[in-house]
């Protein structure tokens, strides 16, 4: 049985900002839900379904918001889904989505992921109580900052990659209408020299709490036919997760995401990421996750991941540009930081990236993970559809 | 349409305290349960799929620790839904029907006894309007169990006499069920006159009329076509499955009916044929009759034979156990076409309609 082709047809988001006092929950939603049926050039009519996902509710402290905005996002009288799976939320709500048009339950999908950080206190909302966790860390930096510490003792990595990737991804914001984060003064000296939060993770090389959203329209082959720009169509996705700790768990190199890379590579037949994907929009909370993501997805072999950063491999105009929005480290609305990188990606191979665009872009991954490097999910989008 | 069938159900005791187990220790029994009954093990699955709360569980991400509880590892595909276990069967059912997977396993659970359920489901309403009110859930379904006597005083009234002796009844007949359900919270019953005798809880609504508070998780395994007729003797096949959605704003609905399910049910075919049993998620009494009306329930038709959500109603799971319900009627061969229902949200807002089958055996 052959499951029906996906395109994305529509990509809309809102500016990330730290803090959207001028609208409320449902305002936000509509704002990036609204531009996305904009580009598709559809109406709330063309719309089956409305699969929307965010991280964990307290940061709102709404409780499954999604009864709440219903309304907002022109769900009453359709299927309406909500997604949570930590930090990945926001590349599995697309890929729930893109399940329904896949397998020919619904023929068009808005699917749409977000965050009002502004709301909480993201750091203390992921610091679990006791019992739940020893009370030894603080947000996600303080869970995170050890399994760096560990991959630069296991590669040898000079202490300098890091502010690399933080000055590559805030350089690349610049280019980026959207991006939280226009450092327009930012010198690679001032990332260097910013204060050490977590280390070895700086300031700087720390992504943001934002307010934004995303949303893309996910339709079938006769949607794609009628779209007025051109789709990014699916050629493969996957979601993978593992337990949070158990002795043996690889912290820096997780199998989930290797696995999860190996499964969307297959589905996608590339057999060698490194020279068939033009750009990746991958998840680096913390800058040093480029390097480690590198390995993990395949790009580089164990251990020389941070070349292909030093090397500038990962710049813009590099062999393999890496966030080429300005990822992660410079928009973090969390739970829509994962569609942020679908959309990203599906952007660039639909030649509309704007000032970020990248040259010639035709197949692109889009990498979200979650938890405690647990949870991952995964899309590759190409400016063709896939071979039946 | 591909086949797709549940092909094992299992569920906790639902009880009103469970300190002494945490959320996974509820969980793992239930698992180990349907995963014996196909002879599979977590890791031959194809995709799991759960729904949890974290509201409930008064902690961010509580569904990692149900992770570690399936043992996960190799790494497996998996998803959650912030929504009851009957969405993540649906998000599953839907891998099946892409082809993407032979097998699912599906589960959900909620931990109600830590908290004040009534409280905690005001943080579920608009926050801006609505949710500084604190209107408790009890008080949401009073609200529309009134709208629903009033509506059957006014003159258009249909045939049925809905008063409060019929809330009563529903009340009884579910619980009097319950007695041959070993796994309800809340069984027996005196009769619907006795009932009435007691105080109101929130007007109309006295306490038989609302659902036990409690603990409980539950879990089914999918499976498609061979792999359904090889893992169970008589598969509970999905002919069709749909969920809609309806306005938050209490004040711009007709509180007495409930379009969603109409439409869902209609969407998922089980207009096509009779059906022979139904199970409801209906919390409250009132809630049964608004939901039997949309769904053209007659006499011939057995509703809730588990006892329903008045029995047992494990927040995120009491949906899942619909489905489950109506399944394992269908197994032991006590049905052969059902229908199972599944609801979210305050009066009734989001509701999920599935239709399952037997084979003729």
């Amino acid at each position: 049985m052959t499951k029906e082709p996906v395109a994305v047809v529509g990509i809309g988001q809102t500016k990330h900002t730290a803090a959207r006092r001028d609208v409320s929950l449902a305002g936000l939603v509509r704002e990036a839900a609204v531009r996305a049926l904009e580009d598709a050039q559809l109406t709330w009519a063309d719309i089956d379904a409305v699969v929307i996902g965010k991280a964990p509710d307290f940061f709102e402290g709404v409780m499954m918001p999604e009864l709440y905005l219903a309304d907002a996002l022109g769900a009453v009288g359709k299927p309406m889904l909500r997604v949570h799976t930590a930090g990945s939320v926001g590349g599995s709500t697309a890929l729930v989505a893109s399940g329904l048009v896949a397998a020919r339950v619904h023929r068009t999908v808005l699917t749409l992921a977000f965050e009002k950080q502004s709301e909480s206190n993201a750091m203390w909302g992921l610091s679990l109580p006791i019992p739940f966790q020893q009370p030894l860390l603080a947000g996600a930096g303080g869970f995170f900052a050890p399994h760096v510490r560990a991959y630069m003792r296991r590669t040898g990595a000079p202490s300098g990659i890091g502010a690399l990737v933080a000055y590559k991804d805030r350089r690349n914001a610049l280019r980026n209408p959207y991006a939280h984060l226009h450092e327009h003064d930012l010198t690679l000296e001032k990332v260097r020299s910013s204060p050490m939060l977590w280390d070895p993770i700086r300031y700087s090389e720390t992504c943001p709490s934002s307010d934004g959203a995303c949303a893309m329209v996910l339709t079938d082959r006769a949607g794609a036919d009628r779209a007025p720009y051109p789709p990014a169509w699916m050629h493969g996705g996957a979601m993978r997760s593992e337990p949070t700790l158990f002795a043996g768990k690889d912290c820096v190199s997780p199998r989930a995401g290797r696995d999860c890379a190996a499964d969307v590579y297959r589905q996608a037949g590339i057999t060698d990421p490194r020279r068939e994907i033009d750009a990746v929009e991958m998840y680096v909370p913390f800058s040093w996750y480029e390097p480690m993501w590198l390995e993990n997805l395949g790009f580089a072999d164990e251990g020389e991941g941070w070349k292909l950063t030093e090397s500038g491999v990962t710049e813009i105009d590099g062999d393999l540009p890496v966030n080429p929005s300005g990822g992660v480290l410079s928009t973090n609305p969390i739970g829509a930081s994962g569609m942020l990188r679908f959309a990203e990606a599906a952007l660039q191979v639909r030649g509309r990236a704007g000032e970020h665009q990248v040259d010639g872009a035709r197949k692109a991954l889009g990498h979200a993970y979650g938890g405690g490097s647990q949870f991952f999910s995964m899309w590759v989008v190409a400016d063709t559809p896939p071979a039946d | 349409m591909r086949e797709v069938a549940i092909v094992a159900f299992g569920q906790s005791d639902h009880r009103r305290e469970s300190a002494e187990v945490s959320e996974v220790e509820m969980l793992m029994p239930v698992l180990h349960e349907v995963l014996d009954a196909v002879g599979l093990r977590a890791d031959e699955i194809d995709f799991t799929c759960s729904g949890s709360c974290d509201y409930l569980a008064g902690r961010a991400f509580s569904f990692t620790m149900a992770l570690d509880g399936v043992g996960a590892w190799p790494p497996i595909s998996e998803s959650h839904v912030e929504m009851d276990g009957a969405w993540a069967l649906y998000e599953a059912w839907t891998r099946l029907l892409a082809g993407e997977a032979e097998t699912a396993l599906v589960y959900s659970y909620g931990k109600s006894s830590p908290g004040d359920l009534r409280e905690v489901l005001t943080r579920q309403l608009d926050p801006y309007y609505v949710a500084p009110l604190w209107p408790d859930s009890v008080s949401l379904a009073a609200l529309q169990a009134q709208a629903l006597l009033d509506a059957e005083d006014a003159e258009d009234a249909e045939d049925t006499v809905v008063d409060e002796r019929a809330l009563a009844a529903v009340a009884a007949r579910s619980r009097i069920a319950a007695e041959d359900n070993p796994h309800a919270q809340v069984t027996g019953s005196p009769p619907p006159e006795a009932l009435l005798e007691d105080p109101y809880l929130v007007r109309p609504l006295r306490r038989h009329d609302c659902p036990p508070v409690g603990d409980g998780a539950a879990a089914v395994v999918l499976a498609a076509g061979d792999t359904a007729r090889r893992l169970c003797r008589r598969p509970a096949w999905i002919r069709g499955m749909d969920h809609r959605m309806e306005a938050h704003s209490l004040g711009v609905r007709d509180l007495t009916r409930s379009p969603s399910t109409r439409l869902a049910a209609e969407r998922a075919g089980a207009f096509e044929a009779p059906a022979d049993l139904a199970e409801l998620h209906a919390p409250f009494t009132s809630q049964e009759l608004i939901l039997r009306r949309e769904l053209g329930l007659g006499e011939g038709v057995r509703v809730n034979p588990s006892g329903g959500a008045l029995a047992a109603n494990p927040m995120m799971a009491a949906g899942l156990i619909r489905l489950g319900e109506a399944a394992a009627a269908i197994h032991r061969g006590a049905a052969d076409r059902a229908l199972a229902h599944a609801t979210s949200g305050p009066c009734l807002q989001q509701n999920l309609v599935a239709v399952l089958e037997g084979d003729v055996l």
